[in-house]
């Protein structure tokens, strides 16, 4: 397990993920770019090493589940979700275009491999945990994996899922923060601060693993040091726009479309990228 | 399709009906779905012991989830439930439905998850808590949804055959229940495909349009009219959304129509009435909250208060009448 042919393999997926990302953007003229940048390693890890699921069988029971709570992210969830074979990757280039199955936020049933329509933020962590407790009262083995946003842990309803998953012991539940610092406003400290995030979810209940969003090693730790007792959350320390040298940190690329040229720099900074 | 019932209209009058209450209806229908249906699971948000729910968790404690004092959890957490394969009814006060309406919004109703929501309380039944426990919009805010089946049961057996529905339905739905015992009178009925339009009397002088708790009093007030030599006929709705369209267009020759809702006058049932007999020229009048929120006494005090007890839908009756009769 990540050792360097596996890490080869895995970096070369997120580098074609995040080109399609730049390419769907840069052709429909809108998205938000530097919080879909952040998650891609994490997605490429959870879906090429981590979920138990078969794009060829989208609808499986027994599936282990994954809500992208952080809807507005959607273009990386579609890039990953495509490179795995849940759809054709030529299908980016319909992002929040009318008649697309790629909605601006990801919403089932018209997408095989979206488990749970998101966009509302602080609203995807309730049903993951509804999930994971309904998957074990049928006997299920099946996990379930939610990915919030910073921003989106303002929102209270992710608090009281997070107090009604200890209680309820969900230990089929793994919820991962792309903890990329930047919202719309500006940075979250400046906006309204998180706080000792870490802290707080263990005050909650949860066990709780911080690893560096951008190193798979890292982020398989994390994911492995789930007891399956407790519910678990990852922080992922990530950063907004990775990859692509003027988007990253930067609060313009929140959500913006990607010019001519733009496009051309940023498929240059991932094509020099190791 | 409207069942016309055989009942007279001067058979209605207070007393004339055993009491039960409709969230008991609930409790006790859930008891039965639970034993025939393994996939029903039943949350609340720390008010089973009110709505009810708590029956069915001392029954099947392992299918029950309290999502504690968590409105918008309570309601992530059904969907999530029924996205892998339970079929959930999560429980509250009609009140607090609206605490999680983006929640009912975005991952029931947009999301299409089959959830079934229930409020019980609705309208002025939770009566000593006083207007700020009061839920007089929850069907204005649950009829703007999309693909959203809104109930609102006659009486107990009414809410019973609502229960045993909703469940065997694919599709998210509202029903809403109350607290006090109210005349259960549509189990003599003969059995009709849920949900119903019934209609008493046929009268063309007044047709009076009722739905929830408010049809008994309108059929009390009907029988009033009848002994006073006036025709009037009552159409009881049990569904408001899908809206029978139709059934209401019929009423258009009538004299005059009163709608009855124990609910803001926006939002309810007189908007769908009206928009159903648009163009018409029939003269349409509202009993129903006007644009005030409640307070705090008595049930039977605040129907009164607002003209919603039989005397006064009687009282606006003959109003209505003298003006259009």
């Amino acid at each position: 397990m990540t050792n360097g042919a596996d890490l080869q393999e895995l970096s070369t997926l997120a580098r074609t993920a995040r080109r399609l990302i730049i390419d769907a953007i840069h052709t429909v003229g809108t998205g938000h770019a530097g919080s879909s940048l952040s998650i891609i390693e994490v997605l490429t890890y959870l879906y090429f090493r981590h979920l138990l699921v078969d794009p060829a069988h989208p609808q499986d029971p027994e599936r282990d589940r994954l809500v992208f709570s952080k809807g507005h992210g959607a273009p990386a969830l579609y890039a990953v979700l495509s490179l795995r074979g849940y759809f054709d990757p030529a299908l980016l280039r319909t992002l929040r275009t009318f008649g697309s199955m790629l909605q601006g936020h990801p919403y089932a049933g018209v997408l095989p491999g979206i488990d749970q329509s998101t966009g509302s933020l602080g609203q995807g962590i309730s049903c993951a945990l509804g999930a994971a407790i309904g998957l074990r009262m049928r006997g299920s083995p099946a996990r379930v994996f939610c990915v919030l946003g910073d921003g989106e842990l303002q929102e209270g309803q992710n608090w009281e899922a997070f107090m009604a998953g200890a209680h309820y012991r969900a230990g089929n539940l793994v919820a991962i923060l792309d903890y990329n610092k930047l919202q719309s406003d500006g940075f979250v400290d400046e906006v309204l601060s998180l706080g000792d995030i870490a802290s707080k979810l263990r005050a909650f209940g949860w066990s709780v693993a911080e690893v560096d969003g951008h190193d798979y090693a890292d982020i398989a730790r994390g994911l492995n040091a789930a007891d399956r007792m407790v519910p678990h959350f990852v922080v992922a320390h990530t950063v907004k726009g990775r990859g692509v040298s003027f988007m990253e940190n930067v609060l313009h690329w929140h959500h913006h479309p990607i010019s001519d040229a733009e496009r051309d720099h940023a498929l240059r900074d991932l094509e020099n990228a190791s | 399709m409207i069942d016309f019932s055989e009942r007279p209209l001067a058979s209605f009058a207070a007393g004339a009906d055993p009491q039960k209450a409709t969230r008991d209806g609930y409790g006790e229908a859930l008891l039965v779905l639970g034993e025939r249906d393994p996939r029903v699971v039943v949350l609340d948000a720390d008010l089973a012991r009110s709505t009810r729910t708590e029956w069915w968790m001392k029954r099947f404690p392992d299918r029950f989830l309290n999502a504690g004092i968590a409105e918008q959890n309570l309601i992530g957490m059904a969907a999530g439930l029924a996205s892998v394969g339970w079929v959930p009814f999560a429980t509250t006060y009609a009140i607090f439905v609206a605490r999680a309406f983006d929640q009912i919004r975005q991952s029931v109703s947009y999301a299409g998850t089959n959830v079934k929501i229930v409020g019980s309380h609705g309208g002025y039944a939770a009566s000593f808590d006083g207007g700020s426990h009061q839920g007089l919009e929850d069907v204005a805010l649950m009829t703007v949804l999309p693909g959203m089946t809104v109930l609102c049961p006659l009486d107990h057996a009414d809410t019973v055959r609502a229960v045993e529905w909703a469940a065997s339905y694919q599709g998210a739905v509202y029903l809403r229940t109350q607290k006090e015992p109210a005349p259960d009178f549509t189990g003599g009925e003969r059995p009709v495909p849920f949900p119903a339009v019934r209609q008493w009397g046929s009268g063309e002088d007044l047709a009076l349009v009722a739905t929830g708790s408010r049809v008994h009093p309108s059929l009390c007030a009907a029988a009033m009219l009848e002994s006073e030599g006036r025709r009037a006929r009552v159409l009881g709705l049990t569904c408001l959304k899908p809206f029978p369209e139709e059934a209401v267009r019929g009423l258009a020759a009538a004299r005059a129509v009163l709608v009855v809702e124990e609910h803001m006058m926006r939002g309810g049932l007189f908007d769908s009435v009206c928009a159903a007999l648009r163009g018409t020229g029939t003269p349409i009048k509202a009993v129903a909250a006007r644009d005030r929120y409640g307070e705090t006494g008595a049930w039977h005090r605040l129907l009164e208060e607002n003209g919603m007890d039989a005397a006064g839908i009687h009282r606006a009756s003959c109003e209505l009448l003298s003006r259009h009769g």
